[in-house]
């Protein structure tokens, strides 16, 4: 299996070849370079590590630096793709890897929306907030009296929301610029512009 | 200006439509698919709003119909216009229009705006062709459009 990370650079729009808006995002995928191969015989599962985003000496540490010797390159992420991947280390893979029409599978940390209400958090439907109304963006009921005597679990209540792992599955390419490592999604990702992303082929197929 | 903003510079012809303002009066030539053949129709009216920036940029025209307002949001970089068409400079004062909304026959009206000194009439005309041509040919081989002012 083979991916990408790469950068959100934000969402802007183009237009497919009838004319319609397609709304895209941004995805500065590379250069990414392949730090190590894992093999089943020695590591017990096959996977392929890459790198992204160039970093200096002095931002890592001594252990760092070694295990990225043989790719020959200083990077700030990794990020490990499991199963079958044709690439040696120190290859440079990139924007290149996919092409318009596929679907990719992009992972990427939520925008972290602090402690939130239900409404917020749940979708539930706010009060009246006129004719004495005191009950306005409260959850409501959150269970009967006598028995249960408690409350169920996973109740939908307030509580933190987002900056948590989310995966966005089957968004599809709509233009490869290969050489300036760009890749347009149709759709929105996770996280804020500047995010670090992962890209792969969708599941889905 | 960040990377994308160069990115989505880069993604639209330069000063393809810099040659109409709010205010103008315009025939927007729109590309319609009618029964498997494609033809041209044109929408004229009066520039109200410009909203957006680059390659997101759209642009709102109104006219008044057998005595119902219509208006119509173009995309900018649209690839179903075929071309905008400068009729008349508008004199406003404002950069959206909203208020042609309420307003009838006489008080709807946009006075021309007055481009002697800065540019001759000639000019006016030079944009419209500058616009005809950016259409017609490539966008670095139009002429430059005269500047707003």
């Amino acid at each position: 299996m083979s991916g990408l990370i790469g950068s959100k650079l934000g969402m802007t729009q183009v237009f497919d070849e009838e004319g319609r808006m397609v709304p895209v995002t941004v995805i500065e995928t590379g250069p990414c370079v392949v730090t190590q191969k894992k093999v089943t015989e020695r590591d017990g599962y096959a996977a392929t590590q890459i790198g992204f985003q160039a970093s200096k000496e002095k931002h890592l540490s001594k252990a760092q630096r070694g295990h990225l010797k043989a790719a020959g390159k200083l990077v700030r992420v990794l990020k490990e793709f499991r199963g079958e991947w044709d690439v040696n280390v120190g290859d440079a893979v990139g924007a290149g890897l996919f092409e318009v029409g596929q679907k990719v599978d992009v992972t990427g940390t939520s925008k972290g929306k602090g402690f939130a209400g239900t409404i917020k958090r749940h979708g539930f439907s706010s009060g009246p907030r006129s004719h004495g109304s005191m009950n306005v963006r409260a959850p409501g009921s959150i269970g009967q009296c006598a028995w249960p005597s408690r409350v169920f679990k996973n109740k939908r209540l307030p509580g933190h929301l987002g900056n948590v792992t989310r995966t966005v599955l089957g968004l599809k390419v709509v233009q490869v610029l290969p050489e300036e490592n760009l890749l347009f999604v149709k759709g929105a990702v996770p996280g804020p512009v500047g995010a670090v992303i992962t890209i792969r082929p969708s599941v889905k197929g | 200006m960040n990377r994308l903003q160069r990115l989505e510079k880069s993604l639209i012809p330069q000063n393809q439509y810099d040659a109409f303002a709010v205010g103008d009066t315009v025939r927007v030539h729109v590309k319609v698919l009618e029964g498997g053949k494609e033809r041209i129709q044109v929408f004229a009216g009066v520039v109200i709003a410009r909203s957006g920036e680059a390659a997101r940029e759209s642009f709102t025209v109104r006219k008044v119909s057998y005595n119902i307002g219509v208006e119509r949001t173009f995309p900018m970089h649209s690839p179903k216009i075929d071309k905008v068409e400068l009729v008349r400079r508008g004199h406003v004062r404002r950069a959206k229009l909203y208020y042609l909304r309420d307003l009838r026959g006489k008080a709807a009206r946009i006075s021309e705006k007055d481009m002697r000194g800065k540019v001759a009439a000639a000019a006016v005309a030079e944009a419209v062709a500058a616009v005809a041509a950016a259409e017609t040919v490539a966008p670095e081989s139009a002429p430059e459009a005269e500047p707003q002012g």
